[in-house]
Order: structure tokens, then sequence, then C-alpha cells
């Protein structure tokens, strides 16, 4: 019975995900227009726009190969995959301890390898701008991501995003400037990652501008919706993961009574909701960058990582 | 018994190089040959493996052999097994690859006597016991290894290649003759046991390690002592680049381990500190020499540098947990880096099998000339697909579980007292992290540029799947890729034995874990279960592609490429390898190669073309080599005087060299 | 209580520090200021922090002259002389921000590994504030050397100043009048600086110290 249980709760978990995450897309982009004094789609316009692109007809070139048609559900299962592990509403999930924080990025790696090929599959010029540029950026995101894993690691001594969770969420951990600087990283990390301004723009459809668009460009019909839906996802899962890593308070924390559960449910809704208006605040304050400063921005976040190692050996007066 | 098998084979393997000498004329001797090391290969794994597996004593062999008073000790002990596993499997394939792939061989005049012996070679520096066995094998492989690469040596470059790697081959095992010499004292124990014995002061340990990390870091490509890997290993002939690369290395490692881990006793603490050092910096400038490369063989040599730095991380924290007493984590380390060794092995032989395939249908090593070969070579792109996934470390593959072990060591690093290895763990696992992301970047770019995309060349055009023998060697290496990254917890208990014996403390048993998880330090504190990620990612792959199949609409027609309306026939403005790697190479590659790009546009109404040179400087062959040779060749040139002199001169000379060394006597008396 | 006032003191000398790496990170002159003058602001707040702790009244005569000064005076005037020259542009660097902040967070790993042994057995705030003030000067002096432009190098020698503070308050706060002395002598370097800065844009068109050295003459004939 209690196996029972645990698979539903972790089914549960499985398909918030997934159903959750073109509204986010949605209310940012009902945030965005806003803001810039447009009325805006509505708010349940991606689930539309998903259900719309399955059913028109995907059209391929001549000498796009196995890969390519293969490579959306790649992506896709990856993302689901990670997105699924992360801790959202509770912390006793079965399968959490699957995966930890550095498995969960890779994860998230393999689906970038799986896109990038897919972006050189075709042959064209801008397949490979976009499958070059994303390969520069993961490199320069991957450090910073470490040392806020390191950090996060040095405080609670595990990579188990459930007992960071139920660590956070509990125990005092006190005003640490390590964790304000971890993040900083780990929002300039997740804007890079999800191709937000200032590192690539979604919507943009000027070619020399695009990242992630480029890599997706031959794509069409239920391939483009996969894409599309994974895309929403993988933005859910950086939230969810923020929510995890810094802000667990509301979380089911060894508690499966349904009231704690849904509890949990609802404190998770309320903080990504809160995240995904905050998003397009950001972005419309700010505008894209040079590629050739992505260095300086993302090294910016390697240095607010290291910082924070640094303080948190200073602080902990070893 | 286990160790006579092994000598039983390797006599195998001399006396079908033997044989190999006089049949290398006809046609059958490919076969023959290729047949009788792969049998021998066969059989010594199958030993190897029951000893690491099973047995427990190690006696040793000592054969009347070699120097009069010492003789040849073998012994076969946990770690000589490992490496004798690792060693004989990439032998094994690499021969059964040869069998399809040799018999395009141009002159097996000059490669069928020497493969073998490099095999035995090979098999001989692991099963040794004393120094003397020891280096005598180490020069045997070296040698074999260099009449190999000189094979070819009319081609370009190649003969030079052979030269480098003859000096750099020398300077290794000068290095390691001096090691053993110190750790024999001066009465000239040579045999590992009574260098065990011995218990060396902290300066001569420290000595001693240098000299190894010098001797067996040039064999294995530590920086900056790697030149001569890049230019080696892809002018041989492919299955010999994959033994050099995945196997020879590898015995270097273990030449390392031995001394290091083994013979020298208990190291200092800052010794461990050079070893992160040096493996870092190979890390990341092996990784990214590899994405300045555009020949497919270069390319997956100067890997093998970074894959060699990510094992000595693995090696160095083991080290410095083990100077402070933590053994549980030096075992974490240790199994982190062993591990390592086994993959690499393993992928790397897979993509130098690829890249051979790819080099027998087009006759091109060049990535720029090639493309489009998924839809030639279907079978071959997707095992190399798997190698390239796997060396990227993407899960469920097996290349994620030596990288999540060795970070899972690194993050166990603020443990450790001193206040500098403390410091310099993070910036190590830092650069580890964007080495693997730069990894990944390198495959996309050399599997997108070879295989998709569309063909550049006549010679990509008309490409012919791989041998049906060649291609089942592929296949199963693919298949140990996939099986070691979602049953991890085997190759763990596995290496159980090894690690006790050097580190002292072992990882709990994996096998006995729920679900077949990887918990290298306890429950609850991190674990990995890529059994579970695999079969989520199955099921949801699956699911997806029902929901899709259920309720989307399937129709799908084949047309012309977008590209954004306007599409360009020709093949030349795809992406090629030198434009993929342009903005890491703007990024990273200014400082650390200065690079200097020049485009040369001619003026309007022109007809020239325009021409893109990017010039890329070695820092080591510019800031290294470069001053050294020229100091060798000037010191050389003065003294070159010395040949010409009068008769009278040269008696001076020596007059005066005898007088010099009486004076001396009469001092110290 | 003492937990909490631990981490206020480390919030406070962490902020300050992250701000020199900001100061680094900068490329735009006016940016640059504002970011200076929120040093200055942290630094007040932390040495009036350390007077509420150890119970040290003088400190607030510190603060309050360091945020006057340092947090207001001379931003502002630095604002207007850089309107007044009209430099406006972005502020060239020797080597790149990435290389810059690499070098610097290797500045902050030495001041840590060399303060944090030397001081055992000393009130934990104090090693901090020594092991961050340290910090702040070496990044200060980074600033001076990686910059082109004259503005730029005085708000370095100002931030490496701020740091200079940190120490002196964390090691048990100086004598009033040593405060006083220093401060004045800060200021009429200043005003120094400020003079010549005129100088040099009257007379090479720029502020780019670089133009200075084609204009050195070569001492030969003098001691």
């Amino acid at each position: 019975m209690a196996l029972i249980f645990d698979l539903a709760a972790q089914g549960l978990q499985v398909f918030l995900v997934i159903a959750v995450a073109p509204l986010l897309l949605g209310v940012s982009r009902k945030v965005k227009a806003r803001l810039l004094r447009r009325i805006g789609p509505p708010v349940l316009q991606p689930y539309l726009d998903i259900w719309k692109l399955m059913h028109k007809e995907a059209v391929l070139a001549h000498n796009a190969s196995w890969l390519y048609r293969v490579a959306p559900y790649l992506v896709f299962a990856a993302i689901w995959v990670a997105a699924a592990l992360i801790p959202t509403y509770s912390t006793d999930l079965p399968f959490s301890w699957s995966a930890d924080l550095i498995a969960i990025v890779a994860l998230l790696g393999t689906a970038r390898f799986a896109l990038a090929l897919a972006g050189m599959d075709v042959g064209t010029a801008f397949g490979g701008i976009g499958s070059s540029r994303e390969m520069l950026i993961a490199s320069l995101a991957e450090p910073a991501m470490l040392l806020v894993a390191f950090t996060v690691a040095l405080l609670i001594g595990t990579t188990q995003l459930s007992t960071i969770a139920t660590q956070f969420a509990g125990a005092s951990v006190g005003l640490r400037v390590s964790l304000g600087l971890a993040l900083f990283a780990f929002v300039f990390v997740a804007i890079a990652e999800n191709a937000r301004i200032p590192i690539d723009n979604p919507a943009t459809h000027l070619e020399l501008t695009m990242v992630h668009e480029a890599m997706v460009l031959e794509y069409s019909g239920r391939h483009l919706a996969m894409i599309e839906a994974a895309a929403a996802l993988k933005l859910q899962l950086y939230f969810s993961l923020l929510v995890c890593l810094f802000v667990p308070f509301g979380m089911a924390i060894n508690d499966k009574s349904p009231v704690a559960l849904a509890l949990g449910v609802a404190a998770w809704m309320a903080k990504i909701l809160f995240l995904a208006v905050l998003l397009p605040i950001g972005e419309t304050a700010v505008a894209k960058m040079r590629v050739f400063r992505y260095p300086i921005f993302l090294g910016g976040a390697f240095a607010a990582g290291a910082l924070a190692v640094f303080l948190l050996f200073v602080s902990k007066g070893f | 018994m286990a160790t006579f098998v092994g000598l039983w084979c390797v006599a195998q393997l001399l006396a079908v190089a033997a044989l190999a000498v006089v049949i290398a004329g006809y046609r059958v001797a490919t076969p023959i040959v290729y047949g009788v090391s792969f049998a021998a290969c066969v059989v010594a794994l199958g030993s190897a493996l029951f000893q690491l597996l099973g047995a427990s004593s190690a006696p040793t062999l000592v054969l009347p052999i070699g120097l009069p008073t010492l003789g040849a000790h073998f012994r076969l002990d946990a770690l000589s097994a490992f490496f004798l596993v690792v060693a004989n499997l990439g032998g094994a394939a690499a021969s059964l690859y040869g069998l399809g792939y040799g018999r395009h061989e141009a002159a097996p005049r000059r490669v069928l006597p020497f493969f073998p012996a490099y095999l035995a070679g090979m098999n001989l520096v692991v099963l040794a016991d004393d120094a003397f066995t020891f280096l005598v094998s180490w020069e045997f492989m070296s040698l074999t290894s260099w009449a190999l690469v000189v094979a070819h040596h009319r081609v370009g470059g190649n003969a030079r290649a052979g030269y480098i790697y003859l000096v750099m081959a020398s300077f290794g095992t000068l290095s390691l003759l001096l090691a053993f010499g110190l750790l024999a004292g001066p009465q000239g124990a040579y045999a590992f046991d009574a260098m065990r014995a011995a218990h060396p002061g902290a300066t001569t340990a420290a000595i001693v390690l240098g000299l190894t990390l010098l001797g067996a870091g040039s064999k294995a490509g530590l920086v900056p002592l790697h030149v001569w890997l890049p230019l080696a290993h892809p002018a041989a002939p492919s299955h010999v680049s994959a033994l050099m690369s995945g196997v020879m290395t590898k015995i270097a490692v273990y030449g390392f381990i031995r001394i290091a881990f083994d013979l020298v006793g208990e190291p200092a603490w800052w010794t461990s500190l050079i070893v992160l050092a040096l493996a870092a910096a190979t890390t990341v400038l092996g990784v990214l020499y590899a994405l300045m490369q555009h020949d497919l063989k270069r390319l997956l040599a100067y890997h093998t540098v970074e894959n060699i730095g990510i094992i000595y991380i693995g090696l160095g924290l083991a080290m410095a947990f083990r100077a402070d007493h933590m053994e549980w984590a030096a075992a974490l380390a240790l199994t982190a880096a062993l591990f390592h060794v086994l993959n690499h092995s393993v992928f790397k032989s897979l993509l130098f099998f690829g890249a051979g395939a790819v080099l027998t249908a087009t006759g091109e090593r060049d990535m720029e000339h090639l493309g489009g070969l998924i839809h030639r070579m279907p079978r071959t792109a997707a095992t190399f697909l798997i190698g390239c996934a796997a060396i990227s470390a993407l899960p469920p593959l097996n290349g994620f579980v030596s990288e999540w072990l060795t970070f899972q060591a690194i993050l166990i690093s603020p443990q450790l007292p001193q206040l500098g290895l403390k410091m310099m763990v993070p910036a190590v696992g830092a650069l580890l992290a964007l080495s693997a992301a730069l990894a990944a970047a390198c495959f996309v770019k050399a599997f997108g540029v070879t295989f998709l995309g569309r063909p550049r060349s006549r010679a990509a055009e008309t490409a012919r799947e791989a041998d049906p023998i060649s291609l089942a060697v592929m296949i199963a290496f693919a298949g140990i890729c996939f099986v070691a990254g979602i049953l991890p917890g085997f190759v763990i208990d596995a290496l159980a034995p090894v690690v006790k014996a050097l580190a002292g403390a072992q990882l709990p048993r994996q096998s006995a874990m729920s679900w077949l998880s990887i918990v290298p330090i306890a429950e609850g504190r991190s674990s990995y279960n890529g059994l579970i990620i695999f079969t989520f990612l199955l099921m949801s792959g699956t699911l997806t592609a029902m929901f899709i199949h259920r309720f989307a609409t399937r129709a799908t027609r084949r047309s012309a490429i977008w590209d954004c309306g306007y599409p360009d026939p020709s093949t030349a403005t795809q992406y090629s390898s030198s434009s993929f790697a342009m903005p890491i190479r703007r990024v990273f590659g200014t400082t650390v190669f200065q690079v200097q790009e020049k485009v040369d546009m001619p003026a309007p109404g022109d007809n020239r073309p325009a021409r893109f040179q990017v010039r890329v400087f070695d820092p080591a062959w510019r800031f290294a080599y470069g001053p050294l040779a020229r100091f060798v060749a000037g010191t050389a040139g003065r003294l070159n005087v010395l040949q010409f002199l009068t008769i009278r001169r040269y008696l001076t000379l020596t007059f005066s060299a005898l007088i010099v060394l009486l004076l001396v006597v009469a001092a110290w008396r | 209580m003492a937990n909490l006032a631990f981490d206020i003191g480390h919030l406070l000398a962490g902020g300050m520090l992250v701000l020199s790496f900001v100061l680094i990170y900068q490329d735009r002159i006016t940016a640059m200021l504002n970011v200076f003058a929120m040093q200055a602001v942290a630094l007040a707040l932390a040495v009036a922090w350390q007077a509420i702790t150890h119970h040290a009244p003088h400190l607030f005569v510190t603060a309050a002259v360091a945020l006057v000064v340092k947090g207001f005076v001379i931003p502002a005037a630095l604002h207007r002389i850089v309107r007044r020259l009209g430099i406006h542009r972005e502020i060239e660097q020797v080597i790149g921000g990435g290389p810059t902040m690499l070098v610097g967070l290797g500045l902050v790993a030495l001041s840590i590994m060399l303060v944090l042994p030397v001081v055992e057995g000393v009130d934990p705030l104090a090693r901090e504030d020594l092991a961050f003030a340290l910090a702040v000067i070496l990044l200060g002096l980074l600033m001076m050397i990686t910059r082109r432009n004259a503005v730029s190098q005085i708000v370095g020698f100002m931030s490496l100043e701020n740091g200079l503070v940190l120490a002196a308050t964390g090691a048990k706060g100086m004598p009033l009048v040593v405060e006083f002395s220093v401060a004045f002598s800060i200021l009429i370097a200043f005003i120094v600086f400020g003079v010549f800065v005129f100088r040099i844009r009257e007379r090479f068109d720029t502020v780019d110290v670089s133009a200075l050295d084609a204009f050195r003459g070569e001492r030969q004939e003098q001691l």
C-alpha cells in the first residue's frame, strides 16, 4: 500500500511538471507583453501552440537522417526525466535519490548534445551557428554550476537534492553571503542555459542573434512541438531547482499526509509562478549581449560562485 | 598459475612475431598473425579476469633470464590483473579489427612482425616484478610501437613523428631508470618486494615521484611532455593508434601507480599538489588542443591527453587523501581513476576504430573533406555516436560514472586539513567541469562535421560501410560502454581488491545496494543509479512516442532544406570544423594559444577568392621545446669545435682530465 | 545573538569584497563611480557594526567620516569631473574583464591563505575582516594596474584605502587623531589627483595615461 502511494506521488510529480511548464511560459509572455504596453497572447496560448504544431505536417529535408527524427524525442525524454527527479513538493519521492545535482546537470547535457547534433544534421550554416554557440555557452556555464553545487555541498555535505532541501528548510543556516552569491551565480547560469535575454532572445527572428532558435530552425510539425515543450520544461526545471536549492520552505518534509502534500504542491506552484513573473521583468530591463561578451557575463557568475566557496572556507573558521 | 598463463601468452605473441618476420610477404600472414594475437589476448584476458575476480594469492615467478644475480621476477597481483584486463581487452579488439582493416595494409612487412611484439611488450610491463624486467619491457614496448609509427615512413610528417617519439621515449626511460635506481638504493635491491620493504626518506620519495612523473607522465601524455602523442598516435595504422591511445597510455598510468602508491611508501602531502596542478593543466589544455584540430585522428589523440589528465586528477586526490590518512576517501578517488582507465580504453579504442573505418572508406582523415557519412556508413556512425556520447560523460553511459565518482571525490576535499589543498581542489573541480563541457563540444564537432551534414567531397559521397568484422568489434565495444554505464556497481566491486591493496580501504559492496545503484560513501549521502535513469529515459521516450502517435498527425513530407529561405546548393557553406570551434577558439584560444585569425578579402570587382587563415601556436613548443631545442643545437654547434682539433690538442685534453681527477682524489684525501 | 552579530559582520565585510569584484567587472565610468559609492556605504555600515558589537564609540566617527567623505563627497566630485571633461566612454582595460576577475580570485585565495593561519585564536570577526581587507587592498591595486583611464585609477586607489580602513577597524581601531589625519591626507591626495587630471586632459586631450609615456624625457644628464 505504501509502495503504491509512493509510486502515485512520483507519478503525480511526473505529470505535474509537464502539465505546468507551458503555463509558466504563458504567464511569462503575458507579463512581458504588459510591461511593454501590449495586451499579449492569452496565458494558455503555449498549450494551444503545441496542440496546433502536433497537427501540422512535418516537413523534413531530403538529407535529414534518423538522428534528426529521433533527437526531439531524446531531448524531451532527457529533460522530462531530469525534471521528474527534482523534489518539487515533497522530499520523499521514491526515486529522487537515483540522480543528484551533478547527474541532473549531466542529463541536461545529454539533451543539449542531442539538440546540437540535430542542428548540424541538415548541413546548413544556421544550424552550425546555433550548435557552436550553444556549446560555447555550455562550456562557460558548467564551471559556474559546479561551483554552485560545491557551495551547497560544502554547507550540507552532499549533493543529494532531497537532503539539501530538508536541511535548508529545517535548520537555520544563517545570513550567508555565500548562499546569496551562489543564488546570483545560479540565476546567471539559468538565464544562459534557458536561452533568455541577455544571452539569447527566444522571440527573435534575426538569424545572427539566434542560438537555440538557430539549432531548431529546420524543425516543423510534431517535432517542433516536442522541442518547444522541452524548452518550456527546461525553464520549469530550472525554476524548480532554484526553489529546491534556495527557498525550499513549504515542501512536505518527511511527511506523507495528504494535507502536507497538498500544501507542498500549492507552495511550489506559488513559488514558480512568482519566478515566472520575475523573469520578464529582468528580461525587459536589459538588452541582449554580443556573443563575445558572454565570457564576461558567465565569468561574473563563475567569480560569484568561486567567491561563495572562498567565503565559506573563511567563515567556517577552518 | 595465472602468472604462468600470462607469460605463456606473451611467449605465443613473441613466437608469432618471429614467424611474421618470415611469412609477412604472403597474403595468408595477416589472418594468421592477427588470429593468433586475438587468441593469445583472449586467453590472457580470461586468466587476468579470473585472478581479479576470484583468486587471492599472488606468488612471484622467478625465471633465470636477465641479470645473473637477479633473474626475472613476474607477479600477477590485483593491480597487475586489472591492467592486464584493460590491456588484453584492447589488444583482442585491435587484433580482431586488424583482421578486417589489415587487408588494406600497404606495407604488411613493416606492421605484422611488430604488432604481436608490441602486445607482448605491454603485457610484460604489467607482469614485471623487478626494476630490470620492468625497464627492459618498457623499452621493448616503446621500440615496437616506434617501429609501427614509422611503418608508413614516406607519408608526410611520419618520419618526424617517429623521431620525436623516440627522443621522448628515451627521455622517459632515463627518468624511470633514475627513479628505480633511487628506490633500489646503494645495495642494488631491484626486486619490487625489496623496494616495498625499504622505506625511503621524504626527500628521496619526492625526487622519485618527480622522476616518475617525468618518465611515466611523458608516456601517458601529461602536459608539457605530451608533444609526441599527437604526432605519433595518428601516424600509426588505426588499430595501432587505438592500442597506443587506449592501452599504452594506461600502461604508463600503471607505472605511475605502481611506483607512487606501492613502492614509494608514504609521500608527503605537497606532492599531490604538484600532481593535481599538472593534471588540471593537462585536462584543460588537452581538450582545447583537440578543439583546434580538423584531422580526426589527431583530435582523438589530443583528447587522450585530456582523459589522462582526468585520471591523474583522481590519482592526485587519492595521494592527497592517503597522505592525510583518509583511506575511505582515497579509495573513492582511486576507484574513480581506475574506472576512468577502463572507460577510456574502451571508448577511445572504439573511436579510433571508427576513424579507421572512415579512413578506409574515404581515404580522408581531414574532417573538412568529409560529411554526410551517416547515410553511407550508418552502422559505423551509430557506434561512433555511442563512443562520442560516452566520452562526453553523458548519462546513462559509462563516461559519466567515472566523472561522477571523480566529482564526488572532489566534493570530499573540504575535509582535508591543509589549506593549500583545500583551495586548490575546488579550482581543479571547476577546471574539470570546464573540460567536460569542452569535450562535449569537441565531439559534437567531430561527429557533426564528419558524419552529419552534406558530403564535402567526392570521397565522402562514395564511401562504403566498414567490413563486418570491424563492425562487430565496434558494436561489442559500444555494448561495453552501455553496460558499464547502467551496471557500474559490478565494475566497482571488481576494482575493490585493487583499491584495497593500494589505498587501504574499499568502497561499500555495490552489488548489495538497493536497485543496483552506486553509493560511494554511505546511503543517503550521495548515490547514482544508471539503470533507473536509463529505464526512465526509455519509458518517457516510449510514452512520448505513443502520445504523439495517438494524438498528433503522422504526415511527413520530404522537401528541400529551409535554411531561412536561402538554400545554398554548395556544400561549402555549411559549418566546417574550424568554424564550429571559432567561438571557443576566440574565447579560450586567444590567451592560451595566441591564436591569430586573418581574413584577406579581395576588393569589390576582384575575382580571386577570399582567404581565411588561422595560426595557432602550441605553448609547449613555443616556451619549452623550442628554446630547449635551440639551446641544444647551439651548444652542440659550439662544441663541434672539438671534432677538429689536432692530435696535440687531444692529448692535452686527455692529460688535463687526468690531472684534474688526480687533484680531486688528493683533495678528498 | 553572538551568531547574528557574526553573521551581519560577515555579510558586510563580504559585501565589500563582492563590490570590489563588481568594480573590476564594470566597464562604464558612471556605473563604476556608483559602485564605489556603494562600497563606501558598505564600509561605513561595517565599521558602525563593529562599533556596536565592540562598544567602541569612536568607530562611529570613523564610520561617519567614511560615509560622508567617501560615500558622498568624493563620488560627487568625480561625477563632476567626468561631466566637465566629457569622459562618458568605456574604460579601456589592459587585459579583459574575464582574465582580470580570474586574477582577482587568485588574489582573494592568496589573502585567505596568508591571513587565516597567522591570526589563530583571535576573535573570528576580526580574523575575517583582516582577510577580506587584504583582499580588498590587493583588488584595489589590481584595478590600478589594469586600467588605462586616470579616473578609474583614482577609484582603485580610493578602494584600496577602503580596505585599509577595514583592516584598521578589525585590529581594534585606530586612535581618533590618526584616523583624522589619514582621512585628511586622502582628501589632499584626491584634490591633487583632481588637479592633475584636469592638467593632463588640457595637455594631451585624453586621460589615457599611456599617452604620458610618449612624453617621458630621457633623463641622462641628471642624477
